[in-house]
């Protein structure tokens, strides 16, 4: 079949999909955005998080024809279109948030999510929002440190 | 290649120079492409015209191969190849140390799981439902899964008529490898005891569960040969083991580094490397491979279970008097590193005590179970959960406070292990006990941070859940420590390759550094880079890319790559240096004393610069590359565990703070504060990060990670609904204090830091469990039956 979506602001079209594929796989494998990443296609590691129509979701547990006609944001698409990085990639790269670096794309989603619509979240509810995202290196410290530092400069509190 | 050394104790707080030298918290290299999802990972390649490879594997822990019947998956449209034993033209077994595990299951499977047919299709679902038309016959036979069926009489021999270097010095065939060490006289000691206790422990079977699952892209090449690009901790080690499977020298077998989502010891041994070679060598087409999560649980090793049997005798005053050990690993169907995970837990038994009298042994098992291999902490974790387990219960029979007992034993620079080896530098135990005893310790009752009649749920055991408002809450607080060994050890001719480059590029010097060393997350790139600075002054250094085209890097494992690659890329530097100093004293007569680079510049002690390397990189580049080693260590005695058997020693200590549901057996751990020697921290943000991640590691097998495996070897939850790692509400906050106390021996002083913090973490929590409990918690991971007395 074929698929139609807009993926960070591009439309984009997917042909020859089988039925049982995934948003994440069209993603990944017919589209050549490789951000959203498939640590366990079983909607529970959230590293395939990406914004369906403006809902955080697990691109692996959406079949591709589900997405037919939605507004897509991928990891790829958080950046600045002259490379700038968004508040949180920078925030991340400036706290040590990434090791391996395979959870933090979906990381990345859910973080830029909470600052969208908490300003200063304690630490309970980064906690909690990034609670459906495993990460297997950090440990999670940095990863909180990130995010407050990225709080933190969005409200004046620390220096960009 | 001795390393000035300060020699003054000092905790990670000095101003860190800021112009990426070591010492700095520099940025990671590859830092920008993956917060931009622009790094590629081994499951992210691509290649024009390439096909999807799909393993079959064993649904039996133990059968016979009856038949395999390829013909119906043949016809299925879109498959390319499909292969058997049947194809195999050249070596049909590999493995780490002893070839025993076959590519593909011939006559036999010995674990559930194991490969036995491939396939290569245009899509990777077609290429699932071909190998779902693959007819295997199988005649299941008797499952061996502990020491106890293992050994019996008539128990089925997994490896017969074995002929390794193991074999002469086990009791039964179904023993891969047995080590005793023995130190002083326990048997005459032992009566001398004022006070005994003794133990039984056990560890589950952990997983490494890495975030990127098992993957790569083998692509056939003009010459015969393939290109092989994947997600490993040792690209050489891979090589030398594909190489005999595909019948092709070892030039023609080329491999690069792709991205590698996480590893811990999960790639240390070969998973999809060979089918995805044999099936492009077959097809004449690029094949990728990716995982699933459910397979990527039956397609790598995993960390030994083991049982451990512990007696710890010592006087009214809580001296050590002997101790005696015996610690069975379950190895499961094939050798992997299994003998290495051995010498560990036997050299290390004892943990960071002086114990005069010392009787030893260790052995790991083959069983129908899954294959273990290397997990972060390597041998070393299972012996520190009931050594320090054994601490706790002695300190109890003493009437004596645990850390005391601890400190009056504890190992200091000028000790010897029981192996008669030893410790030659820094060994502070005593002074890391301290730093997380006299840490503050968090506020009671953290979920009061709100109104009285609304406490915060995320802050208690059971979180969200809601099962409780703090009734039933009980607090503990329990430490451990634990002592690990850096580099790989037994007289292995461990050693590391760099080849440096320095070069102008638009009239500006820059370094260009090549190692094979597999960057896994660790950071290893980011410190590479750092001492390319440090050592030629110069601010622009380029990586390239890991590769075969340069010599081995060694293994990505043992805490290792810093020391031994960061070792080999400082004296390929110093060479690059002292070829720019001969062409510079040539031709410019650049005075005979001590010269230094620093910022391009050629300057004298004093800092008096007498040039440029502008001034000489103008006849041509330089390039230099070196191996480096540490120094020799030695096998142990198969009899009698003698011999200076390690490298390097490295200690961590932790403090847990729990709070236990005591109705519900639910555990919220409210902080773990770890306290680690580094020697020196080349990147203190990367070194936090490492004993921040270890310690979590421990967590998960303190609380939480479990593969369970049944009777019949089959693993009851391979998945990530199933096998639970620690999620950021299950972390606690985790405060480090990082020691550097410099070992003489190690490039810069420093020590190897990813592994120590996932030893100590365990016992630590569960110390604080008992605490909480008052119950004996014997075994790890512990489960909310343990806590509330119903198993």
């Amino acid at each position: 079949m074929r698929v139609n979506l807009t993926v960070n602001g591009r439309p984009r079209t997917a042909d020859d999909v089988w039925e049982g594929e995934s948003l994440l796989y069209v993603l990944r494998e017919r589209l050549g955005l490789p951000g959203a990443k498939n640590a366990c296609e079983q909607g529970e590691c959230g590293s395939c998080t990406v914004r369906l129509d403006g809902d955080l979701v697990c691109a692996c547990l959406v079949a591709a024809g589900q997405a037919e006609g939605a507004d897509v944001t991928t990891v790829e698409g958080l950046a600045e279109a002259d490379g700038t990085l968004a508040p949180v990639q920078r925030a991340f790269l400036d706290a040590g948030a990434v090791q391996c670096g395979f959870c933090t794309p979906g990381l990345l989603m859910v973080a830029d999510d909470l600052l969208a619509s908490h300003s200063n979240p304690t630490d309970g509810d980064i906690r909690e929002a990034l609670s459906g995202n495993l990460c297997r290196c950090t440990g999670y410290e940095k990863i909180l440190d990130a995010v407050r530092l990225a709080a933190a400069r969005a409200d004046g509190t620390a220096p960009r | 290649m001795t390393a000035p050394v300060t020699g003054t104790p000092r905790l990670t707080q000095h101003a860190a120079p800021a112009d990426g030298r070591i010492g700095a918290s520099t940025p990671r290299p590859d830092g920008t492409l993956k917060v931009t999802g622009a790094f590629a990972y081994s499951s992210d390649l691509w290649h024009e015209d390439m096909l999807w490879g799909h393993t079959l594997r064993s649904p039996h822990a133990h059968a016979r191969i009856l038949g395999i019947d390829i013909a119906e998956a043949l016809t299925v449209p879109g498959v390319t190849a499909v292969l058997t034993h049947a194809d195999l033209t050249a070596a049909t077994h590999y493995g780490l140390e002893l070839s025993d595990q076959p590519v593909l299951a011939a006559d036999r499977v010995r674990y559930q799981g194991e490969a036995v047919a491939l396939v290569a299709a245009d899509h990777p679902e077609t290429a699932r439902r071909a190998a779902a038309r693959i007819r295997v016959a199988y005649e299941e036979l008797p499952v061996v899964h502990d020491e106890a069926s293992a050994t019996a009489p008539g128990a089925p021999v997994l490896h017969p008529g074995r002929t390794d270097h193991y074999a002469a010095h086990v009791p039964h065939p179904n023993v891969l490898h047995r080590q005793p060490v023995l130190h002083g006289d326990a048997r005459a000691a032992a009566p001398t005891a004022d006070v005994v206790v003794t133990g039984d422990y056990e560890t589950g079977t952990q997983d490494q569960a890495p975030l990127g699952p098992e993957s790569g892209l083998a692509v056939p090449a003009e010459d015969g040969g393939v290109d092989l690009y994947v997600a490993t901790q040792w690209l050489h080690v891979d090589r030398q083991q594909l190489a005999p499977i595909l019948g092709l020298p070892p030039e023609k077998v080329r491999l690069t580094l792709a991205g590698v989502g996480g590893a811990f010891g999960a790639r240390e041994d070969l998973s999809m490397q060979a089918h995805a070679c044999l099936l492009a060598m077959r097809t004449g087409r690029p094949v990728k491979m990716v995982y699933s999560r459910e397979e990527s649980f039956f397609g790598h090793v995993h960390r030994h279970p083991a049982r451990l049997h512990y007696e710890h005798g010592a006087t009214r005053d809580g001296i050590l008097v002997h101790v005696r050990a015996r610690i069975v690993l379950d190895g499961g169907a094939y050798a992997s590193s299994s003998p290495a995970v051995v010498g560990n837990a036997a050299s290390l038994a004892l943990g960071p005590y002086r114990v005069p009298n010392a009787d030893i042994e260790a052995l790991a098992l083959y069983t129908n179970n899954p294959p273990c291999g290397a997990m972060r902490g390597f041998g070393a974790v299972q012996a520190c959960f009931a050594y320090e387990s054994q601490m706790d219960k002695l300190a109890a029979a003493l009437g004596m406070d645990p850390v005391e007992l601890r400190r009056r034993n504890a190992v200091a620079q000028g000790d010897v292990m029981p192996t008669g080896q030893p410790i030659d530098s820094p060994a502070p135990a005593a002074e890391l006990l301290r730093l997380v005893k006299e840490r503050p310790l968090p506020p009671e009752r953290p979920w009061d941070t709100g109104p009285a009649d609304a406490p915060d749920l995320r802050a208690l055991p059971g979180g969200l859940s809601n099962t409780t408002h703090g009734e039933g809450v009980v607090r503990g607080v329990g430490y451990a420590i634990g002592i690990k060994n850096i580099g790989f050890s037994e007289g292995f001719d461990d050693y590391a390759t760099a080849r440096v480059g320095l070069a102008l590029a638009g009239g500006e010097p820059v370094a260009t550094v090549h190692t094979a060393a597999a960057e896994v997350g660790q950071g290893g790139v980011t410190v590479q880079a750092q001492i390319a600075r440090t050592e030629l002054g110069v601010p622009r250094v380029a990586l390239l890319p890991p590769d075969t085209t340069v010599g081995s890097a060694g293994s990505t494992s043992a805490s290792r790559q810093t020391y031994m690659t960061g070792g080999a890329v400082r004296a390929a530097c110093a060479a690059v240096r002292d070829e720019v100093l001969r062409r510079g004293r040539a031709r410019h007569g650049w005075p005979a004393g001590e010269l230094r680079l620093a910022d391009g510049l050629v300057v004298t002690g004093d800092g008096t610069a007498v040039g440029a390397l502008a001034d000489v990189l103008d006849e041509g580049p330089v390039e230099r590359e070196t191996e480096f080693r540490h120094r020799p260590t030695q096998p142990f005695d198969p009899h009698t565990g003698q011999g200076l058997g390690h490298v390097q020693y490295a200690l961590c200590a932790h403090r847990a703070v729990v709070d236990v549901d005591t109705e519900l057996g639910l555990v919220k751990v409210v902080e773990l504060a770890a306290a680690q020697d580094v020697g020196r921290a080349l990147n203190p943000l990367s070194v936090v990060g490492q004993i921040q991640g270890g310690s979590t590691q421990g967590l998960g097998l303190a609380v939480m990670e479990e593969i369970v495996v049944g009777p019949d070897g089959r693993q009851r939850n391979p998945s990530f609904t199933d096998y639970l790692i620690p999620t950021v509400l299950d972390t606690p906050a985790m405060p480090v204090d990082v020691l550097e106390l410099a070992d003489p021996h190690a490039p810069y002083g420093l020590r190897g830091v990813g592994e120590p913090s996932t030893l100590s973490s365990t016992p630590a929590i569960v110390a604080a469990l008992r605490q909480a409990t008052g119950r004996p918690l014997t075994r790890v991971p512990v489960r909310p039956e343990h806590l509330v007395g119903r198993a």
